[in-house]
């Protein structure tokens, strides 16, 4: 009985943790009007979050990232799965690239993505190349099986950790 | 005798409110009324017939003497023999009646669309429709969302698929016998806000249908009017064009309703609001506040800019 009840509250203790937990209600400041683009401060909120990296999976196919970057394995643009990263691997670089814009085609997205969304896709692009928790990554895919998922990825170690910001 | 009662009730029920399933507005939810109807009043003459039977039998009971003998008597057994395998008979056919009264259905709807049936492609989206108006000209196909113009008397041939999780398209009228709005809705938990997936049909006669086709199938125009004009600037260089088509603008995102014809549509947000200027502002402000989880975010537009902008959009008929 008592292995029961043991169970049950390790459940409940499960079922209270921030790994699904969904703010629908977030302000949006990078939304409306591009006025300037501030950089938000690290760690990325979407970071540890199951719900928000699904959201990002998502929206990166909404947004039409895969247009240029396919499903990671890069196109017209750079790969996002491969050991490179041309402008840094911490969730501040890749949200510079996203809302900034980068040379060579990269559209800036400030103003137009609302910020809450740009740090979901953040998320989701570190997620490819395991740098986010395991347990948060996505398990599947909604399309038919192209590539293995997040999950069963290898963490990578980013080894060409190039300085933030333009070059 | 309350269970009867209960049923009545909630027949009752089911045929009042906005979603009457009772109330069939075409042949194909006839049909399915009819075997609706077939299904209830052979359940009702069962519980009738076994209500009736308990009943009788605690007027009759008899108070059991003790055996007298172990051995059992024939005749009783005989007698009791015969009556389970009347009541087992009775039972088997009852199913079989409704089974074959089924398929006959099933296959009745199967057969339904006619030589030239009006053909639809509705996808399901979280928590939206979005549909388009099959023709064999790309040009002359019409998308909208949200809202389905039928006319009076042809077939209509619904194509549905999803593009995010499972959802089921459920509409009662996919003929119309007659005039009318009709409700539809998502028929099968899709998240959050499956209670706020609805979708509207219209069905028309046929000339007032082809002219709404007609004139679905305009672009917009750029407003000349320098507000309104303002408001276009907003949409296509703000974040609205990233998501929304607008025809004949470059906005052309699909990952929300195509807006080339907002401003004629009579719900916004999959029925969750009346189409007014009001609840159109405080859509675009803040959609969580009115649909929470909603794939749309909110907007921080100033008052100018958002008067502006519902400017344009309110040209968009």
């Amino acid at each position: 009985m008592s292995r029961v009840a043991a169970l049950a509250c390790v459940m409940l203790a499960l079922v209270a943790c921030e790994r699904e937990h969904r703010r629908f209600s977030e302000v949006a400041p990078a939304s409306g009007r591009p006025t300037h683009v501030t950089p938000q401060p690290s760690p990325n909120p979407a970071e540890g979050n199951a719900w928000a990296i699904a959201q990002g999976k998502q929206l990166y196919e909404a947004y039409n990232c895969n247009g240029c970057h396919a499903n990671g394995g890069g196109g017209m643009g750079p790969a996002l799965m491969d050991a490179t990263w041309l402008y840094g691997s911490e969730p501040q670089d890749v949200y510079t690239s996203i809302v900034e814009g980068r040379p060579n085609g990269m559209p800036a997205f400030g103003g137009r993505i609302p910020d809450v969304q740009v740090w979901q896709l953040v998320a989701y692009v570190r997620s490819m190349s395991g740098q986010t928790r395991f347990d948060v990554r996505p398990a599947r895919s909604d399309h038919m099986r192209v590539k293995e998922s997040e999950q069963a990825r290898r963490p990578e170690r980013p080894v060409t950790a190039a300085p933030s910001g333009r070059p | 005798m309350s269970r009867a009662a209960i049923v009545v009730a909630a027949v009752a029920c089911a045929a009042c409110g906005r979603m009457p399933v009772l109330d069939p507005g075409g042949p194909q939810a006839a049909r399915i009324a009819t075997y609706w109807w077939i299904v209830f009043w052979l359940s009702a003459l069962i519980l009738a017939a076994v209500v009736a039977f308990l009943l009788h039998t605690l007027a009759h009971r008899r108070v059991a003497a003790a055996p007298a003998s172990l051995v059992e008597d024939t005749r009783v057994e005989r007698r009791l023999a015969l009556g389970v395998a009347a009541a087992v008979g009775l039972t088997a056919l009852t199913l079989v009646v409704l089974l074959v009264t089924s398929v006959a259905t099933g296959r009745a709807l199967r057969s339904f669309g006619g030589t030239d049936p009006l053909t639809l492609e509705v996808t399901g989206y979280q928590w939206w429709w979005d549909v388009e108006y099959w023709d064999p000209v790309p040009s002359q196909r019409v998308r909208t969302a949200n809202e389905i113009h039928i006319p009076v008397g042809r077939p209509v041939l619904v194509k549905t698929r999803s593009l995010d999780v499972i959802h089921s398209f459920w509409v009662l009228v996919l003929q119309a016998d007659r005039a009318g709005t009709f409700i539809g809705r998502c028929a099968e938990f899709c998240g959050v806000q499956h209670a706020h997936m609805q979708l509207l049909v219209i069905a028309d006669q046929p000339e007032v249908f082809d002219a709404w086709l007609q004139a679905q199938r305009r672009s917009a125009v750029v407003p000349t009017d320098a507000f309104a004009r303002h408001g276009f600037d907003l949409f296509m260089t703000g974040p609205c064009a990233l998501c929304h088509t607008v025809l004949g603008t470059p906005a052309g995102g699909r990952r929300g309703p195509d807006l080339t014809h907002l401003a004629s549509r009579r719900t916004l947000a999959a029925g969750t609001l009346p189409n007014t200027v009001g609840h159109l502002a405080g859509w675009i402000i803040d959609p969580q506040a009115q649909k929470p989880g909603a794939q749309m975010p909110g907007n921080a537009f100033g008052a100018d800019d958002l008067s502006a902008l519902l400017a344009f959009l309110g040209g968009l008929s």
